[in-house]
């Protein structure tokens, strides 16, 4: 293991995920962030282009999130570790293989502290992996009925987005449609998804 | 799990909310713009990457293994009722974060071509043969001290079409969670004096020597099984917060 200058690990690089991904990632019922059949459980789906606006057929998403009050099943949350709701993880992956489609299952999550006292709007931390990704890219995602909210748990209050070009904004914003929402993401190109530096 | 950490306070993170922070690490990660693997050409983002925060959603993250993984998940050389061909070896090392801190309790999953050097995908058809007794998947959980180990096949170089009489290096897929969203790591580890490194743009692609050098598993006769498996040995060091902070417990002295 190599170490830095200063004695300390040195940090193991990435690579990508390559075309076979789907042999060592895939899990039953990953694409479930909360158990079907839950109340008020959502689908966030979409499609993976490249910078050609081709479908990606072997990438994968993971998403990671708040519960619905906007707390974490987590010891760093310094609120303290919240039970998640039943059939809840929070956590899901999905492949692309349907035609660069991905789709998994969840709760909308809550609205979670920010900066300076501020409330960042209800999101998901959205990871992609693909082959020719030699790093997975991070978004997120946040929804659309909470655009217009003034003050707490509106986007207008969102550091995060705020920090986003306005004119790119909505690349992070879903759509509702039957079901749930949609997310497209697109790599490269016209309209391509902001990317966050993680 | 604890809250053990050295709570980098970061100049206000959230209010009266102290998280930790994780180093930004430069030069390590190969750029998403790398030429020579020519798959990146249409799969880079273009625009500048937007730095976000690390907040509560980001210092977070799943919590994974219970339920997802067997104990047979971590040998690889047994499936169908068979056992796989090749060289048999155990695989292991620590999961780290780069304040030198062990990482427990965290998932690692990992996939591999069999000794021939063929996965078993359905888009892997390149002629060499399958092995009915391997998958080529496993899956553990790293211990109290953040070490895991695999028993598996050393798995063989395949071509692939990137460039005139591409190989890719022996190696094997790793996937790691860690215990924060910050951490997630997918990644590739290799195998000593492997003679293809030279024309792969996918091991050449960090720009780092010492971070390429990092991918590289050590051949570790200590941990060889008599009459049974040979061994290497690699250690994965996630981000840590970029703070120095040695740990207390002696983990070789808790070695067999
Ligand atoms: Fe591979």
């Amino acid at each position: 293991m190599p170490t830095t200058s200063d004695g300390r690990p040195g940090l193991t690089a990435s690579q990508t995920v390559g075309p076979y991904l789907a042999i060592g990632l895939t899990w039953e019922h990953g694409e479930e962030a909360v158990d079907p059949g839950t109340p008020g459980a959502v689908t966030v789906s979409g499609t993976l282009y490249d910078g050609e606006g081709v479908p990606i057929p072997d990438g994968m998403v993971e998403i990671w999130q708040a519960h619905p009050d906007g707390r974490f099943h987590h010891p760093d949350d310094p609120r303290g570790v919240a039970e998640a709701p039943p059939g809840f993880r929070g956590f899901a992956r999905a492949q692309t293989v349907d035609g660069g489609r991905w789709s998994v299952l969840t709760l909308v999550p809550g609205a979670v502290p920010g900066p300076d006292g501020t409330t960042q709007a209800p999101h998901l931390d959205l990871s992609v992996f693909a082959r020719g990704l030699l790093d997975r890219v991070v978004t997120r995602v946040y929804f659309p009925e909470h655009a217009g909210v003034a003050g707490p748990g509106g986007h207008a209050e969102d550091r995060v987005l705020a920090a986003v070009p306005a004119h790119r904004r909505h690349t992070l914003v879903a759509q509702q449609v039957d079901g749930g929402y949609r997310f497209d993401i697109r790599l490269q190109g016209e309209n391509e998804t902001v990317f966050f530096d993680i | 799990m604890t809250t053990d950490h050295p709570a980098q306070a970061a100049p206000g993170p959230a209010s009266g909310l102290v998280l930790p922070q994780y180093e930004r690490p430069a030069g390590v990660h190969p750029p998403l713009d790398s030429p020579d693997y020519r798959s990146t050409g249409l799969r880079h983002p273009k625009e500048p990457l937007v730095l976000l925060p690390h907040l509560l959603t980001e210092v977070t993250g799943p919590v994974l293994g219970d339920g997802r993984v067997t104990k047979d998940d971590a040998d690889l050389t047994q499936w169908d009722g068979g056992e796989a061909l090749g060289q048999r070896i155990v695989v292991r090392g620590r999961v780290l974060d780069s304040d030198g801190r062990a990482v427990p309790d965290t998932l690692v999953e990992i996939w591999q071509a069999n000794a021939g050097g063929r996965y078993r995908h359905l888009r892997d058809q390149w002629p060499a043969p399958l092995d009915p007794h391997f998958n080529g998947v496993g899956r553990v959980v790293s211990d109290s001290l953040g070490r895991y180990e695999f028993t598996t096949i050393k798995p063989g170089a395949y071509p692939w079409k990137n460039h005139h009489n591409a190989w890719r290096p022996a190696h094997i897929h790793f996937s790691l969670f860690g215990r924060a969203f910050t951490q997630r790591l997918v990644t590739q580890m290799y195998f000593e004096d492997d003679p293809l490194f030279f024309q792969d743009p996918i091991f050449n692609s960090i720009p780092d020597e010492k971070a390429r050098q990092g991918l590289i598993s050590r051949f570790d006769y200590e941990a060889t099984q008599p009459e049974w498996a040979l061994a290497f040995s690699w250690d994965i060091v996630l981000r840590g917060s970029g703070a120095t902070y040695f740990e207390t417990e002696d983990v070789d002295a808790d070695d067999e």
